[in-house]
């Protein structure tokens, strides 16, 4: 008698495997920090039921289709936005948004900037694969000088945001930088920026072999991760003004880890001195 | 919380009624002539154990709001104009996520920059029509500072009642008029509260319409890409398009009899009829006073509902008027509205552009006119 053996993955109930198969290339990164980010729940054992998942638009912006949490796939580039309204109403609940380079530094920069200025509680990942995958591979914020996309055909004249940088700059309390190659390590910060109070940031440098890779000749998904870790450079602790993307060298680590109040904390410290008054009583 | 009668500016007025309606939770701007709504917000929601955020842009402030409607809470933000149009993807978003939220719009000249500090009417079209798709939404428009007390309250519960955004359409005389205001006591104000799933998690099919608000154990999945009453994305499927966009858009137009207001004066023998929404409503009523004085069948027919248009009043009336005057602070936006449903009975537009309100001489005039 042959007896029929089912298996059920260790990480499944982090995922609504209804949704599976993904949507996602062969070599894309984005399975990739999907894979650390439940990894970080299990290892944390947290609670699901207080997690919300948001998302932009953009591949990596399917993610909240694919987590087994609350999760709001929302509006481009109004991620971030939408998460500190959540945030703020119930800051019981964990609030992380995971979202792409154009969706959180172009069309949605201004809100990246903000929330960090106001150390919103939020753990914010970027999945920065240094171009517009969803539609075909076009120039982004992130995209470094001279590539080939289809919108700089003839190479790109701007110069890129160094995230961390940004991030750090406008009061992120919490920067990492990984690759898609540091799987430990992304896991790692993962799980201290989720342990964290206030505005973290870890930007994950992505291969996108499908589009970005192959218009800049970058090889298959497994030379773009070969890439990755030739070009890669640990250093913890790295002034992230200096922590250098390029194609010759990527610098990474845990670059910034402060300590501050956070918005939340301050908005209900404040809140709690004032309940009760009227400063209407009696008159307009 | 507030209550008895109070000397209140609209805004003021509007801003009471948000807290009366238990909305703790607002995101703004600041836009003339909107902004003592964030104001009075930002002094009176701490208070009552509300958070006040003033985002970065409107964008930002709608999406706060709808953040904050889905962890739980009911939440509104205040505009003008050019916000109003910096806010209309995500108020599609809404739409199509079916999140209650209240949209204030104190309407100033346009368009663009236009006139910051002058009153209008000329967002009529776009609460209506302003973001991309088929969708539907509720506007009403207040005529008086106690308007914009009562109908913030019930902006509210029409949001909760229909999980779809509703829109205050003020226009700058009334939020900025000075009138009095009389707030009951919260055991006689009606307020509707959110309806959520009864049936426990993981009988998921029971998720929609009643909402499952984030950190309840649902798990529930939000997107603005089509979807299925799962909340699943369903971006391929004809049919699940077919079904959603009815059913976003059918959920008000087969309840627009229970949403729809209208105020009536004067109309059971009136031949010539005034058709006017907010500030211009208030000379139309002495106009009409004043032309029945002078013994001509004048009536009005004041428009509380602008969204859903309230089309049976006006195909009824049309049966047997001679002609509608429509008053609009705009060029001529829901008199084609009207003339839509008054199937070619006469429908002259009285339209005011710039600071001016109609006079009830002008609108007697046009009474005479045509009587």
């Amino acid at each position: 008698m042959v007896e029929k053996l089912t298996f059920t993955h260790p990480l499944s109930k982090y995922l609504r495997v209804d949704r599976l198969p993904h949507i996602w290339c062969e070599g894309c990164g984005n399975g990739i920090v999907l894979n650390c980010f439940i990894r970080a729940l299990d290892e944390l054992g947290a609670n699901l039921d207080e997690l919300v998942v948001v998302s932009g638009i953009g591949c990596i912006g399917r993610i909240a289709g694919y987590v087994n949490v609350d999760s709001f796939h929302t509006t481009h580039g109004r991620a971030i936005a939408i998460a500190t309204g959540i945030k703020l109403a119930n800051p019981r609940l964990k609030v992380v948004v995971i979202s792409g380079d154009g969706d959180l530094f172009a069309i949605g920069g201004n809100h990246f900037i903000h929330a960090a200025r106001r150390n919103v509680n939020l753990t914010v990942i970027c999945v920065n694969n240094f171009n517009y995958g969803m539609t075909g591979g076009q120039l982004g914020p992130t995209t470094p000088l001279d590539s080939i996309t289809t919108t700089s055909p003839y190479g790109n004249v701007e110069s890129p945001f160094n995230l961390a940088h940004l991030a750090a700059s406008s009061g992120a309390v919490y920067v990492a930088r990984w690759t898609a190659f540091h799987i430990h390590e992304l896991t790692k910060s993962i799980k201290a920026s989720l342990k964290r109070r206030g505005f973290t940031f870890i930007e994950v440098i992505s291969p996108c072999p499908e589009l970005y890779g192959r218009y800049n000749k970058m090889g298959r998904g497994v030379d773009m991760m070969n890439w990755l870790k030739r070009v890669s450079e640990v250093r913890h602790g790295c002034d992230p003004a200096k922590a250098e993307v390029s194609s010759s060298k990527i610098v990474v680590g845990e670059f910034v880890s402060v300590d501050k109040p956070t918005y939340d904390q301050l908005i209900y410290q404040l809140m709690e001195r004032v309940k009760g008054g009227s400063s209407v009583e009696g008159g307009g | 919380m507030l209550t008895g009668t109070h000397f209140l500016q609209g805004n003021a007025a509007c801003a009471e009624g948000a807290i009366a309606a238990g909305c703790r939770f607002f995101a703004g701007y600041p836009i003339t002539p909107s902004t003592e709504i964030a104001e009075r917000m930002a002094r009176r929601l701490p208070e009552v154990g509300g958070v006040f955020i003033q985002m970065e842009d409107e964008i930002g402030a709608i999406a706060a709001v709808i953040g904050a409607s889905w962890a739980g809470v009911k939440a509104m933000t205040a505009t003008s104009g050019p916000g109003f149009s910096l806010m209309q993807e995500n108020i599609g978003l809404a739409a199509m996520t079916e999140t209650p939220c209240v949209i204030v719009d104190v309407m100033r000249a346009g368009p663009s920059t236009g006139q910051p500090t002058k009153p209008s009417q000329q967002d009529v079209m776009q609460a209506k029509w302003g973001s991309h798709g088929d969708y539907e939404v509720i506007a009403l428009s207040p005529a008086s500072a106690q308007e914009m007390f009562d109908f913030t309250i019930e902006c509210f519960n029409l949001a909760e009642e229909y999980r779809v955004p509703t829109i205050l359409l003020a226009d700058g005389f009334i939020a900025h008029a000075w009138e009095r205001v009389v707030i009951p006591p919260p055991e006689e104000i009606k307020v509707v509260e959110r309806k959520g799933p009864e049936a426990p998690p993981g009988d998921r099919l029971d998720l929609v319409p009643p909402m499952a608000c984030f950190g309840r154990g649902y798990r529930v999945h939000v997107t603005g890409l089509t979807h299925d009453e799962r909340g699943y994305p369903q971006a391929d499927s004809v049919e699940v398009q077919r079904r959603l966009v009815k059913r976003l858009c059918d959920k008000i137009r087969a309840n627009a009899d229970r949403i729809v207001k209208t105020k009536a004066f004067a109309l059971d023998d009136a031949e010539v009829v005034v058709i006017a929404y907010g500030a211009p409503s208030r000379p139309a009523l002495k106009a009409v006073k004043m032309a029945r004085e002078n013994g001509l069948k004048a009536g009005l027919l004041r428009l509380i509902t602008l969204w859903p248009f309230p089309e049976k009043d006006v195909i009824r009336l049309s049966s047997h008027v001679k002609a509608f005057i429509v008053l609009e602070m705009n060029y001529g936006q829901l008199v084609r509205e009207v003339e839509r449903a008054a199937k070619g009975t006469a429908v002259t537009l009285l339209s005011k552009l710039g600071e001016e309100l109609h006079t009830p001489y002008e609108i007697l005039r046009a009474l005479k006119e045509v009587c």
